[in-house]
């Protein structure tokens, strides 16, 4: 389609003004707001007692969800990929169920799970508590962040086929030495990748840990519930300003990381 | 940067994605028991950290809502204040999906036929909504459309701030699933219509868009499914206020926090049956635009 010059010119225009009215301008605006007066306020706003707490809590949830996510994903990835079962369309759809999910959905269907008065209420009576507490926190983390270490590493599974397996195989290598020494160098760069994504989630999960978490500060209250309460409860916007920029931070670092990735699964994908 | 346009499609629509993944599997298998696998062992251990994880906290949700029967479920879906939230919800979603329909083609389109300085970074810049947490979303609108705005336009607790919101965190599913079907269209054939005289116009609705097509109703709908579960990004611009700018999620952490919780199970479960049908019927068209090819 030959574009006149004028008309190409013109949908550029609206297409960065879109997102620069959406995007671009806010993320400055907040850049702006939060470092407007040095970087003295901005530091002393982050190294408070709460919010260093709340840094502690996101990164302790994700140190936790993680591993499992890890261990748990690859498994799951490859009975998916190499078992055949009946069902397998089921496990399928719901490794993409918490896609589909509304994250306040996922916290309200934990609280009738493992609430005191869920279905497994009774092990509030022995003193383990769940909803309100770190293993609820960590419970929804797992939840929203469960597809994406699956869904990374699948699709290498299947491209990369099971010949070399095979061979192992053959050639005497029992199951784990097959794993550690064939599967798991192939698929190490998806896994990288769904990492990435799964610990960006994790960082950024707000809908299910309202609801799960109650947001005490300085116990249940991570990152995000911080930004959220310090707009909303302390009317403290620079505040909320200075712990979201922290994750904004993040997010861009991610982004980075998420490039860098994907440049080296696809020079090694040649 | 075409590493960027698959990194998106593959977190986000995964849902729809996941069938045109199948022919690379579908290949002849020797009979033996594949040895990479997990095996029984490691199936077992999948499926019941699967149950654990995401289907019996949605099997007590259910549950819950049935508590006082169907009747009780229908009843509390269509509870005025109810009602006008899920309404309201599913309309917006649909202006949102359209939105993003029109602009994500537009924008997916500068990215791929248009050159200009520092397009890798505007396009690197269409990721960041996946990547930042939906309450930092609702933050930096603020910082724009809020009390404090530079531009005198505080949007919040208007229809057009939960719009907005909405636009903000929906931005990169049809961008990312038009942009790559635009890549691949093949020129030769505009060319051939353009020397036989056809306008853009009619080059665009006649061979651009209908390739487009299938890639569109899937951004569309992965966007709209995303609208109308979205809770973070509209929590603090869009101001909650029952039966005007409160949206579904918003509505259902409120039953909880007033202890409702068969009124909060039952919205939900409607809620998921609306994003559920949606993914559904994206799935029916997609396998069949796939069999069409």
């Amino acid at each position: 389609m030959e574009t006149r010059k004028s008309t190409k010119l013109t949908l550029r225009v609206i297409a960065l003004g879109y997102l620069a009215i959406l995007l671009a301008v806010p993320l400055a605006i907040i850049f702006w707001r939060t470092f407007e007066h040095g970087f003295g306020p901005f530091r002393d706003s982050v190294t408070t007692p709460a919010c260093q707490s709340a840094v502690q809590l996101s990164l302790l949830i994700v140190a936790i969800v993680v591993p499992i996510n890890v261990v748990l994903g690859v498994v799951t990835a490859l009975a998916l990929a190499r078992g055949k079962f009946p069902g397998r369309g089921v496990v399928q759809a719901v490794v993409d169920l918490p896609f589909a999910v509304s994250p306040v959905v996922v916290g309200v269907s934990l609280i009738l799970l493992w609430g005191v008065h869920g279905w497994f209420g009774g092990l509030a009576e022995h003193g383990i508590r769940v909803i309100f507490s770190l293993p609820g926190m960590v419970l929804a983390t797992i939840f929203v962040t469960l597809p994406f270490v699956v869904r990374e590493v699948e699709p290498v599974l299947h491209e990369i086929g099971d010949e070399q397996e095979q061979a192992a195989a053959t050639l005497g290598a029992s199951r784990w030495q097959t794993f550690w020494r064939i599967t798991l160098p192939a698929i190490r760069w998806g896994l990288v990748y769904g990492v990435v994504l799964t610990v960006a989630r994790a960082l950024g999960e707000f809908g299910a840990l309202t609801v799960v978490a109650g947001g005490v500060p300085g116990k249940s209250q991570t990152l995000t519930l911080l930004v959220s309460s310090r707009y909303v409860d302390d009317r403290n916007t620079f505040g909320a300003y200075s712990a979201a920029t922290v994750l904004m931070s993040l997010a861009l670092l991610t982004l980075l990381l998420m490039t860098f990735v994907n440049r080296r699964r696809e020079s090694n994908a040649r | 940067m075409t590493a960027d346009v698959t990194l998106a499609l593959d977190d986000a629509a995964a849902p729809a994605s996941a069938d045109t993944r199948g022919p690379v599997s579908r290949r002849p298998q020797s009979l033996r028991a594949p040895v990479g696998g997990v095996g029984p062992v490691g199936l077992g251990v999948a499926t019941i950290w699967l149950s654990l994880i995401v289907l019996l906290p949605l099997a007590a949700l259910v549950s819950k809502s049935f508590e006082k029967g169907p009747g009780g479920l229908w009843d509390a879906i269509t509870v005025p204040s109810a009602r006008a939230t899920l309404i309201f919800t599913v309309l917006v979603s649909v202006v949102v999906a359209l939105v993003n329909v029109v602009v994500g083609t537009l924008i997916a389109w500068v990215l791929v036929r248009d050159e200009f300085p520092g397009k890798g970074l505007v396009n690197a810049l269409i990721d960041l909504p996946f990547a930042l947490p939906t309450i930092v979303a609702s933050i930096v609108l603020l910082g724009l459309y809020g009390p404090r705005s530079p531009i005198n336009l505080n949007l919040v607790a208007t229809k057009p701030a939960v719009v907005l919101a909405l636009l903000f965190v929906t931005l990169p599913f049809v961008v990312r699933t038009v942009q790559p079907v635009l890549m691949e269209i093949d020129a030769e054939a505009e060319e051939a219509a353009a020397s036989l005289g056809a306008s853009n116009v009619v080059i665009f609705r006649r061979i651009v868009l209908p390739a487009l097509a299938p890639a569109l109703l899937s951004g569309a709908g992965l966007a709209f499914a995303r609208a109308v579960g979205e809770f973070g990004s509209v929590v603090l611009i869009g101001g909650g206020i029952p039966r005007d700018t409160e949206v579904a999620s918003q509505y259902i952490a409120k039953q909880i926090e007033v202890d409702r919780p068969v009124s909060a199970a039952a919205v939900s479960v409607a809620l998921l049956a609306i994003s559920f049908s949606v993914l559904l019927i994206l799935r029916v068209v997609g396998a069949r635009a796939a069999k069409r090819h």
